[in-house]
């Protein structure tokens, strides 16, 4: 049974048969995280997987434990938040080239973050950064409140009078609508700091889980990849 | 409800096994309700025994027959004591052990790493594993879990795990299958294939 993500036809459920024997001609086509030509068949409630080809199998993503998880953390991201046979080749593109940074670029966080902010836009949840959520007075350049029940920005006036709002600094908030507006190689250009790059974590991570109202499997496992000097 | 109670309990309870939908699982409860007596009870008491008389063996945590605190491998003094295979599932110590070309002992840690369904280190028999390189003298450690995505992280995290305590670490060779197909190979084995290349000859 196979996740995929199709250009076509959105996310659908396949079936592969005969994959775990050792000559299967699919198998190696298969595995998680590539990119790959089917053939496929409608079943009954399935689709049946034919013939598989390899495009891009992003191999050197395969040799490194952390990159592996972050591949897997915007997979699950996408199946959490997508329906069955729902195209977007939109997020398709954005999932391919995604994958493809995190292949080869030598810090998989930028791509990361800006795939977080990308996907929400995309899906139709983009957070409101320029005019407070609350009053719609035009966000100054100061620190700033941000809810996430409210999907946005909250100047400092109403900020503390909204239960759930929390503080976020100027530069968050900057970087966030950077990568909002911005291409690729753009928002590549604004050197991403390590504590930034830990507060745009933490607040993406808080917004993914209000929408999906539960906990997402792999940044438990990225932080416990991560942590492994002190395991021991 | 068309079926009595007891045929479809048995019929829900059969869909739960791999591999079984609604329709096989009918075909077995009908099956089993003409078939002689001996049959169900004798199918019965092993589904009984399956869970009462088995247990996971203290080193190795391959199954074993319960009362034992080692499994047969691990308390075989013939068996090369410096030598430890780690596999995924106890069926890989089988298949392993069917080559009868490894002699050493095995440990198996009950699955691999998997970011997408959230199982990290601490599911795993990991600590054990690592228990044991540190109070037994290893020489060396073969990394024999799968050569998939998941069993390769495990693989990887296994290594960054073990390199302190200085053990030698190896990893299965992958290659091309006997009977394969060139053509159909994926370039992640065909390129370990052509790495892995050996002279001819003996």
């Amino acid at each position: 049974m196979l996740w995929l993500y199709t250009r076509k036809i959105g996310k659908v459920q396949a079936i592969a048969k005969g994959i775990r024997k050792i000559k299967s001609r699919k198998a190696g086509h298969l595995e998680p995280f590539t990119r790959v030509n089917l053939l496929m068949a409608r079943g009954r409630t399935f689709l049946i997987v034919t013939q598989a080809e390899t495009i891009d199998a992003f191999l050197n993503l395969r040799e490194d434990l952390l990159l592996i998880g972050y591949a897997a953390y915007i997979t699950e991201l996408l199946d959490r938040f997508t329906y069955d046979e729902d195209d977007n080749q939109q997020i398709f593109n954005l999932l391919n080239k995604t994958l493809g940074r995190i292949n080869t670029e030598s810090d998989p966080d930028l791509p990361v973050r800006y795939f977080e902010i990308k996907l929400l836009e995309l899906l139709g949840y983009r957070p409101e950064l320029t005019n407070c959520v609350n009053c719609g007075s035009e966000i100054q350049a100061e620190d700033q409140f941000f809810s996430i029940s409210m999907g946005g920005a909250l100047c400092p006036r109403c900020g503390p009078k909204i239960p759930d709002a929390s503080q976020i600094s100027l530069n968050t908030l900057k970087y966030l609508r950077h990568y909002q507006r911005s291409s690729y190689t753009e928002a590549a250009k604004a050197k991403l700091s390590p504590q930034l790059n830990r507060d745009l974590e933490q607040l993406m991570q808080r917004y993914f889980t209000y929408f999906l109202e539960r906990n997402l499997n792999t940044p438990t496992f990225i932080r416990r990849v991560k942590n492994r000097p002190q395991q021991g | 409800m068309l079926l009595p109670a007891p045929i479809q309990d048995l019929i829900n309870a059969f869909s739960q096994l791999p591999g079984i939908g609604p329709k096989s699982a009918s075909r077995l409860t009908f099956y089993l309700l003409t078939a002689p007596d001996e049959l169900s009870q004798d199918l019965a008491a092993a589904l009984i025994s399956l869970k009462t008389e088995t247990t996971y063996c203290q080193t190795c945590f391959n199954i074993t027959v319960t009362g034992q605190v080692q499994c047969e491998i691990c308390s075989n003094s013939d068996r090369d004591q410096d030598v430890i295979c780690v596999v995924e599932e106890p069926l890989d110590v089988l298949a392993l052990e069917r080559t009868d070309g490894f002699h050493g002992r095995y440990h198996v840690l009950q699955g691999a790493l998997s970011p997408i369904e959230g199982i990290g280190p601490d599911d795993l028999k990991i600590r054990e594993l690592l228990a044991r390189v540190d109070s037994e003298n290893i020489g060396e450690i073969i990394l024999a879990t799968n050569p998939s995505l998941e069993g390769d992280a495990t693989a990887m995290y296994l290594r960054q795990q073990l390199t302190p305590s200085g053990v030698r670490i190896t990893r299965l060779a992958r290659g091309l299958p006997v009977g394969g197909d060139l053509e159909y190979a994926d370039q992640h084995t065909l390129l370990r294939a052509l790495a892995g290349r050996q002279e001819m000859g003996d």
